[in-house]
């Protein structure tokens, strides 16, 4: 079976604090992966080295099959970021934003393309204004029209909600769920169990380091899973 | 152990060589004496800024803390020594040269060595800790090493254009010694290097135990 | 692929331009502070008693390298704002173009702010530099230049540490201190009139500095912008 993403006893430390222990990962074509877990738990270092951003201290990881060790840092291109950061410059406007970064992914017919995914994430009529004027909600849209750009194949998204409204996260849901059209392969870290599974198709808790629960979404009780989630917490974090 | 008391027989063989048995110098008097102190700390602070030099290249190759605490750890003892080469100086200069302090190629040069490498350690003072902190300070013990013949060259330049202020021109060190003045300059050159691998070994040691306490720490908290 | 590598650079570069065109937030506070240079050392010293010529090269570099320091300081904090440095290193982008794009950035900074100090500084020390301003140029370009290829690497350290503001001419004046007493030298040169061959001794050395710090700044800024 070939995986797009398959960690092999990943363990990560900076000095004498250790971030990852031990994780195995991993996930097929399409699928969409929510991480849950509290504050500390390494969420944010996993998906760090998953986008060749650092190295583990030991253990392997393959992205599409290449082992991202000896990678020069090509693989960047298929992989997409949303953080809760949201990677925009303050003083440009959002076209500047865009063709920016479209520059450095090499994207041909840039112009297009910029019109494009700023369609899809419905910014075009702020096309021309400064970021700096932006509401938290527009700019982790155009943050997504950022990612979208090259049209990569495999995104991460490390808590995207943070800091969103009731309206701007519903927009934003219903972006995200455009996002798994054409079989990316979706990893989302978030604090909010509800945003997390109405769009996942596997769940896994994260804790001290560890992956200490991976389930498949159909083998997932729902109503259930809170307290199974406090439950996986609450016993080795507390 | 041994190594300790190595250290301090020889020290004290090399003090009663300096204040006994070598003679006082005619022309600078007992003054010249300090000469003991001072070329052998100017010796061991290019020798401890070297050894931060290696140590950081080693650590961005290897990225292990073994080498990222050598570094701090020579880069503290040669601030030490090169204050002391700073603070010796003038007070062997003011009757000899008639001035505390001469923009002169040496001593600029020490004075820059020494504000380069007192930034390395207000670096790694407010540097996160961690591996960050290690790379901020192996990438300035590698960029300040290799600036020291520039910052040499630079001085040399731009004093030999200038005019010289009218001060004795400093002897080189070695050159019309007596025999016993030698005897006693080497014996302090090998007294203050062993002075600075016992300190070096302590703070080392000193810094690992650090870690092993904050290990602990960790340790308990899980 | 070398075209686009340089157009890469050319890219980062233009977007701190562009950025700082509308705010003129760095430009502004750099060349207000050469000015306040240039003004406390006309009230610190008495021009009839002292030749403008004896003290005029330093002053000149003082307002420079010290408000250069302004401008170094809030370069990668843009790069800060949101994270964007984390954005810039998910691209494929090699970290040796992010280094020379932010360099030429600062470089076209500093040198529109010594373009306009200089004028206030030949009106305010009574200078004449009609004959002299081809050399001037080159010197004033070339000392610039190596104040900002390691100015570049320890702005990206500082941007990361805290008392940024004051740690960034702390690590910074010591290592390029060649880069200003050649600097000095020849700029005080070319000010008494000296024939150009008597300079130009001055400029090789400066290049040669240059050479150096670039190599060591670009092979070690990936170090330093690593996680």
């Amino acid at each position: 079976m070939d995986y797009v993403i398959d960690c092999e006893k990943i363990s990560k430390s900076y000095g004498n604090i250790s971030a990852l222990r031990d994780i195995n990962l991993k996930l097929e074509k399409g699928s969409f992966l929510a991480i849950f877990g509290p504050n500390g738990a390494g969420k944010t270092t996993l998906l760090k080295i998953l986008s060749h951003l650092i190295k583990p201290t030991s253990g392997t990881v393959k992205i599409n099959g290449i082992l991202l060790h000896d990678e020069d840092g090509e693989i960047r291109k298929n992989i997409g970021v949303v953080s809760h950061n949201s990677f925009l410059y303050n003083n440009l406007t959002s076209y500047e934003n865009l063709e920016f970064y479209g520059k450095m992914y090499n994207i041909p017919d840039l112009k297009n393309r910029i019109a494009e995914v700023i369609d899809e994430v419905g910014l075009t009529a702020r096309m021309h204004d400064p970021v700096r004027t932006f509401s938290r909600g527009m700019m982790q849209r155009l943050s997504i029209a950022r990612v979208l750009m090259p049209d990569p194949s495999i995104i991460y998204l490390d808590e995207p909600y943070t800091g969103l409204d009731q309206h701007a996260a519903m927009k934003l849901r219903d972006i995200l769920k455009n996002l798994k059209k054409g079989d990316r392969t979706i990893i989302m870290i978030t604090h909010n169990i509800e945003r997390g599974l109405e769009v996942c198709t596997h769940v896994a808790i994260q804790v001290m380091g560890r992956i200490a629960y991976f389930e498949k979404i159909e083998n997932v009780d729902r109503d259930k899973f809170e307290s199974k989630y406090f439950n996986t917490v609450g016993k080795e974090h507390y | 152990m041994i190594f300790k008391w190595l250290t301090f027989i020889v020290v004290t063989f090399s003090l009663i060589f300096t204040f006994f048995i070598t003679p006082i110098e005619r022309q600078e008097g007992i003054v010249q004496k300090i000469m003991y102190f001072h070329i052998p700390s100017a010796w061991i602070a290019f020798f401890a800024f070297f050894i931060v030099f290696v140590a950081s290249i080693l650590y961005l190759w290897k990225k292990e803390r073994e080498w990222d605490i050598i570094a701090h750890s020579a880069a503290e003892v040669g601030v030490i020594f090169c204050s002391l080469v700073l603070i010796t100086g003038p007070i062997w200069a003011k009757p000899i040269w008639g001035v505390w302090w001469t923009w002169d190629a040496r001593l600029t040069l020490t004075l820059v060595l020494w504000l380069i490498y007192v930034a390395y350690l207000m670096l790694r003072f407010h540097a996160p800790e961690g591996s960050q902190r290690a790379r901020f300070a192996a990438v300035l013990g590698i960029v300040g090493f290799l600036d020291v013949p520039i910052v040499h060259f630079s001085v040399l330049w731009w004093r030999t254009i200038h005019p010289k202020p009218k001060v004795l021109s400093m002897e080189s060190p070695g050159s019309g010694l007596e025999s016993t003045m030698l005897i006693a300059l080497l014996l302090s050159l090998l007294a203050f290097t062993l002075i600075f691998f016992l300190l070096l070994g302590q703070r080392i040691s000193l810094e690992k135990m650090r870690d092993e306490m904050n290990e602990i720490k960790n340790k308990l908290k899980d | 692929m070398l075209m686009d590598y340089f157009s890469k650079i050319w890219a980062i570069m233009w977007k701190d331009i562009r950025g700082e065109l509308r705010t003129k937030e760095i430009f502004s506070s750099m060349f207000i502070f050469s000015l306040l240079v240039l003004v406390i050392f006309n009230f610190s010293i008495d021009l009839l008693e002292v030749n403008p010529l004896d003290i005029a090269q330093g002053v000149l570099w003082i307002a420079f390298t010290f408000s250069g320091i302004l401008g170094l300081n809030r370069s990668f904090l843009f790069e800060k704002e949101n994270d964007c440095i984390q954005g810039l290193m998910l691209t494929p982008v090699d970290r040796s173009v992010i280094y020379f794009g932010k360099m030429l950035g600062n470089l076209v900074f500093m040198l529109v702010m010594e373009a306009i100090t200089v004028p206030v500084f030949v009106v305010l020390f009574n200078i004449s530099i009609y004959d002299k301003i081809f050399s001037l140029i080159i010197v004033i370009f070339l000392g610039t230049l190596g104040f900002v290829t390691v100015g570049t690497l320890f702005s990206a350290m500082s941007v990361n540490i805290k008392a940024r503001e004051v740690m960034l001419p702390i690590l910074l004046f010591p290592i390029v201190v060649p880069i200003i007493i050649a600097a000095v030298k020849s700029t005080g040169l070319i000010l008494s009139g000296s024939p150009f061959g008597e300079i130009v001794s001055w400029l090789k050395l400066i290049i040669v500095f240059d050479i150096i710090y670039l190599v060591v700044s670009f092979l070690s800024f990936e170090y330093i912008i690593e996680e």
